[in-house]
């Protein structure tokens, strides 16, 4: 193409933007309003994966290791341990430091413990974590069938309910974002519909001449993707500023339950991108769609 | 220039348009295609410059067969005819000089063709000095006129008119016919769909007469051979 016609194809899509004004704002706000709730929604829901990961992956399998146990059997444990699939890592913890974790997770009232150090009741342990926190309940469930293995606890029951909300959860994030997107879609699509369809002599007198389909679009192309961008605009900025300063305000207090939220750069920054790559597919899907209609002449 | 053979049309409602049209035009004939309302006429027409495609039989424009031809074909298919309507067909936001640039410009010409060619049929439609003016600031057969020119605007070798006088009152359409005579003198093929008696009775050419679909009467120096 010659740059002449770039040139004019440009010239021409921020013509018709300017002359179609009250189209291209009703565009420009379908965009904006419903990439702010993908922009919002995304926000909330990347980081309740996230808290929701820093939960699963506090999961581990604690296998208590029988008092009889020689200490030649300890290693062909762990290898045996080891070699299960989905195992990540298994950590040996024994009687002592296992008292004084104890002992510090209590606080003011773990010192009452602090007697029964020369007396330790507590058994030597192994740790384990499982590659993927869901599969923790099968590979302890495979552990507990070994000799020399007191008991196996990972917090049985409580475990197994968190991984089925925090998966609720995230399959019902993804079908809210999917389907605002749809609803995204068909509502700019239709609004950018209408602009055109006031153009469609336009488009009609184009191919009559001997226009290529190629050059009758390229300025909808150019227009739809404006239209979209323009869009993503106020939700990107709302999104920057609005989590700065709710990651300010919350975050600090989350810190009493162990969970953060996820820092704010670079989510922002990749948020952001991704907003005026949907709004700017959109448009541009947005006006194809609708161009196609009437090139048919 | 222009040969159809054994053309078909049934549209997909089930009316058939074209049944079976055979016909050969030359290099700078000039055509009437006379007939009742709903006589096939304008499907005739369309078929030339392929907005409908035939259900079967060829058409041939300089040796190209439009039934055959790709869609991505048609628009370099469209460069060289020049087509006119009824309802002018002008774009009007654009002023008379852009209407018919706008014919050069979706060519990809450069602007200083553009520029020259313009100016060159706006004169020959007498039109000059309205160049800057917009379509709704003129007469119908202003407005005729320049869709005229912007038809020529890239010297087609044919040019096919679907009543372009229809809507205009008799002298005028006098006028743009004193247009199409010249035009057709510099040896562009002109084929013409009409219901004007008066031009086809005193401007003698050759008259096609089409009704139920089918060519009934081809005379050189015809009559229009209706009332009204």
């Amino acid at each position: 193409m010659k740059s002449r016609t770039l040139k004019r194809h440009f010239a021409e899509a921020f013509k018709s933007l300017g002359r179609n004004g009250w189209m291209s704002f009703a565009s420009v706000s379908a965009v904006t309003v419903t990439l702010l709730l993908v922009g919002v929604f995304l926000v909330v829901l990347l980081n309740l994966n996230h808290l929701a990961s820093q939960i699963e992956g506090d999961v581990e399998i604690r296998a208590y290791i029988d008092r009889t146990t020689k200490q030649s059997e300890y290693n062909d444990l762990q290898q045996k341990m080891e070699q299960i699939p989905n195992v990540n890592e298994v950590k040996f913890q024994s009687k002592e430091d296992g008292l004084q974790e104890l002992i510090k997770s209590l606080g003011d009232e773990g010192k009452a413990f602090s007697s029964l150090k020369n007396e330790n009741p507590l058994p030597d342990a192994f740790i384990i974590k499982a590659k993927k926190p869901q599969d923790t309940s099968t590979v302890a469930s495979e552990i507990e069938k070994y000799d020399h293995i007191k008991k196996v606890d990972y917090g049985q029951g409580t475990v197994e309910r968190l991984f089925k909300v925090t998966g609720v959860a995230r399959n019902v994030g993804l079908v809210l974002i999917v389907g605002l997107i749809f609803t995204a879609m068909f509502l700019i699509s239709n609004t950018i519909k209408l602009t055109i369809l006031s153009r469609r002599k336009e488009i009609e007198i184009m191919k009559l001449v001997g226009a290529t389909n190629g050059f009758i679009r390229w300025p909808y192309f150019i227009e739809g993707f404006t239209l979209g961008l323009m869009g993503s605009i106020i939700p990107i900025l709302v999104v920057i500023f609005g989590y700065e300063f709710l990651h300010g305000q919350v975050n600090n207090q989350l810190d009493t339950v162990f969970v953060k939220l996820l820092p704010v750069y670079p989510m922002v920054l990749q948020l952001s991108i991704m907003l005026a790559v949907i709004g700017g597919l959109i448009g541009v899907w947005g006006s194809m769609t609708s161009v196609r209609k009437f090139l048919k002449v | 220039m222009i040969e159809m053979k054994d053309v078909w049309k049934t549209y997909p409602n089930g009316v058939m348009a074209l049944n079976g049209i055979d016909i050969y035009i030359d290099k700078g004939e000039f055509v009437y295609v006379v007939g009742p309302s709903g006589a096939g006429k304008s499907t005739f027409v369309k078929c030339m410059y392929r907005e409908e495609k035939p259900t079967k039989g060829s058409i041939l424009i300089q040796g190209t067969d439009l039934a055959k031809l790709r869609e991505r074909h048609i628009p370099k298919m469209r460069r060289k005819i020049g087509v006119i309507f009824q309802d002018f067909k002008l774009l009007p936001k654009l002023t008379v000089y852009e209407n018919v640039a706008f014919a050069l410009e979706v060519i990809e010409e450069s602007p200083k063709v553009i520029r020259q060619r313009v100016m060159e049929v706006l004169d020959l439609v007498g039109l000059k000095n309205k160049a800057r003016s917009f379509p709704d600031e003129l007469s119908g057969g202003e407005q005729q006129r320049v869709s005229i020119a912007r038809s020529i605007v890239n010297h087609p070798p044919v040019i096919i008119a679907d009543e372009p006088t229809g809507n205009l009152d008799p002298e005028t359409a006098w006028e743009i016919m004193d247009i199409f005579k010249e035009i057709n003198e510099r040896g562009t093929t002109v084929v013409m769909a009409t219901h004007n008696k008066d031009i086809v009775n005193s401007f003698k050419k050759r008259v096609i007469a089409i009704e139920g679909g089918r060519i009934v009467r081809d005379e050189q120096k015809g009559e229009y051979g209706y009332e009204i």
